[in-house]
């Protein structure tokens, strides 16, 4: 580890899908909360989830008074003839007192460079910029303050943007990977009519179906079959990029294992790399939840600073029994 | 600027499959001379790793078909990541004469202000705030994703009529639907993307995925995502013509794209109804099953009457 990275502290970024969870993930510990509003302006439209302006402003400070950053999603592409929902949702992110905003749609992040100019403006992972050209045009173009990088990166890739670029990155360690091109992808779309970019939900469960058939549970998606266990089993949720499929003499998890993202270890190498915040997934997860994995990586983040080693142990639990991978992380993902 | 009053434009996408080179250059020399189109697209948009492949044969290609009278386009990549793949777009931004096609926002980086580029479907515009911002850089021409739905394309095509920018629609061929660092070919081979052996060429059209019963579900090229169906707005022609649509993108697929092209052209132009246009691309000889466009498709919840 180089001394240099040794004095710069790491952000911790955690998910918060209601303002008890916000608070939760403040006291356990995160340096910011990012969340967003119970609309389609943001990536994790769920039903149940997500802030009124109201519960944003009381929820910031909270998070203010105790040290913590808000960070506002406003992640999906904005509709046509629909723009002004997304232009009130970074208004009101800014009336409300929000550290910053993570914005993904070009025409959403130049409106909001022009008219809210004190507005930090942080880039979605939906953006998926993945090179330091891009980065450097957002950056030069609009002001961007920080980058959340697309889950298609190696480590050393990671240090190679660092070293080239005017602005902070951010990267995920933990929760759900997506294995596509992060706001590249329409295949929810195709299955459902639903999809991350313009609604704000990817595999809904509007369109789930568990049915059983034979000695089999069949787990369905849009009326397509995408996994099948025998009963007893526990059925897996049907996201369609996880599920298991045939092409040519292949049967199996195409496209992924179901598996979800834990970078633990990655920490001192990411931050050796020039990574300025971690971010973890899952605004979507229960406040119990939310309480385990923020503590465990407040912990992960703190002793790393303090030069201890990161117990190796210490996020395997929090994965509830799933497989968990390095990602793109490790070159050999791909 | 675009004619927006003018014919519609059919323009020939980037063959986004991994095509041997002399297949790939037979092709669009058979395009050039033979099949009625107006633009056609080259250049590598999937895969930096097939693209030396096509370099040393690009500008002869390109050459070959402005001799055939069509305006030529060259696409760049759709994920740049690492150096090769960024100079790889750098040394496109720089040709001269050359028009481009951006399939992500990197060549905005080096691309000199008032040059003029082509903005590809794998680019999200999805509002006017975006189209109005890219009209402002130089985009001339705008293909939509394919998974906006009808009012979207409207709404667009109005503000592209404003703006003096060409609104075009991915119009046939297997859409794509994602792009990946992970290249599934690969996977499925046993293999990783670095060491990949190039099995995607085994694969022309791509490689058809399943779903356990057997029903067809999606398929994949390399690092893309694709539909399984070859999509077409065939029957939605008169709409997008009203919405104000003004160009139509036909994606290269294995079979006759004259076929297609003239189908097309003549629906376009009124010359045959939509019955007539389908039968037509039925026979085009097609190794792929031809699928509606996603703006036409309806879906049902799982919880609803007679859902999924």
């Amino acid at each position: 580890m180089n001394v240099a990275a040794a004095l710069t502290r790491p952000e911790l970024v955690c998910p918060a899908g209601t303002p008890a969870a916000l608070r939760t993930a403040v006291e356990a510990g995160a340096d910011a909360v990012y969340c967003g509003f119970r609309d389609e302006t943001n990536a994790r439209n769920f039903p149940g989830l997500n802030f009124s302006a109201q519960e944003l402003g009381d929820s910031i400070r909270f998070a203010h008074d105790h040290g913590s950053k808000v960070l506002v999603a406003i992640n999906t592409f904005p509709r046509a003839g629909g723009e002004t929902l997304w232009h009130e949702a970074v208004a009101k992110a800014e009336g409300a007192g929000a550290d910053a905003v993570i914005l993904a749609d070009l025409g959403l992040v130049a409106h909001a460079a022009v008219k809210h100019p004190k507005l930090r403006l942080h880039l979605s992972v939906q953006a998926a910029a993945s090179n330091p050209d891009v980065i450097r045009f957002w950056a030069e173009s609009f002001g961007i303050k920080r980058v959340v990088l697309p889950r298609v990166l190696s480590v050393p890739e990671i240090a190679a943007i660092n070293a080239e670029i005017p602005c902070e990155t951010e990267v995920f360690v933990f929760g759900g990977l997506c294995v596509m091109a992060e706001g590249r992808c329409s295949l929810s779309s195709h299955c459902t009519g639903k999809s991350p970019n313009m609604n704000g939900v990817c595999s809904p469960p509007s369109h789930v179906l568990y049915k059983e058939e034979g000695d089999d549970l069949v787990a369905k998606l849009g009326g397509f079959t995408i996994d099948r266990t025998p009963k007893g089993v526990a059925a897996p949720y049907p996201t369609l990029c996880k599920g298991r499929f045939t092409a040519g003499d292949y049967a199996g998890h195409v496209f992924e294992d179901p598996v979800s993202l834990d970078a633990a270890q990655l920490i001192p190498p990411l931050i050796d790399a020039g990574v300025t915040a971690f971010k973890i997934e899952g605004r979507q997860r229960s406040r119990a939840y939310t309480q385990a994995v923020v503590a465990a990586f407040r912990k992960a983040v703190d002793d790393h600073m303090a030069g201890r080693p990161i117990a190796s142990d210490m996020t395997k639990r929090l994965a509830e029994g799933q497989t968990t991978t390095a990602g793109a992380y490790k070159k050999t993902w791909r | 600027m675009s004619d927006v009053t003018a014919n519609p434009t059919l323009v020939m996408g980037p063959v986004l499959y991994n095509w041997p080179v002399d297949t790939w250059a037979d092709f669009l020399a058979r395009v050039a001379d033979e099949v009625d189109v107006d633009r056609v697209h080259v250049g590598e948009v999937v895969c930096s790793k097939r693209e030396p492949f096509y370099a040393d044969r690009l500008p002869e290609v390109i050459e070959r078909l402005q001799r055939g009278g069509k305006s030529v386009v060259v696409d760049t990549l759709a994920l740049v990541t690492v150096k090769r793949e960024r100079q790889i777009v750098a040394d496109l931004v720089g040709l001269e004469g050359v028009e481009i096609e951006i399939n992500d926002l990197t060549p905005l980086a080096t691309l000199e202000p008032g040059r003029r580029f082509a903005v590809s479907p794998l680019v999200n515009v999805y509002n006017e705030g975006t189209l109005g911002w890219l009209a402002s850089r130089g985009a001339w021409s705008v293909c939509l994703p394919p998974e906006l739905p009808l009012a979207s394309v409207q709404a667009l095509a109005r503000e592209g009529a404003r703006l003096g920018v060409e609104t075009q629609v991915f119009a046939f061929g297997r859409l794509p639907l994602a792009i990946s660092g992970r290249c599934y070919h690969a996977r499925i081979h046993g293999l990783a993307k670095d060491s990949c052996r190039y099995v995607c060429a085994e694969d022309p059209d791509g490689l058809e995925v399943d779903t356990l019963d057997g029903e067809a579900f999606l398929s994949i090229n390399g690092v893309q995502t694709m539909s399984q169906d070859c999509a077409t707005v065939i029957d939605e022609v008169d709409a997008l013509l009203a919405a104000g649509v003004t160009s139509f993108r036909l994606s290269p697929q294995t079979g006759d794209m004259g076929v297609v092209a003239a189908a097309f052209r003549d629906r376009l132009a009124g010359r045959i109804d939509g019955v007539e246009a389908a039968a037509r691309l039925t026979a085009a000889g097609l190794k792929v099953p031809l699928g509606p466009s996603m703006m036409s498709r309806a879906w049902v919840p799982a919880n609803a009457p007679g859902g999924a």
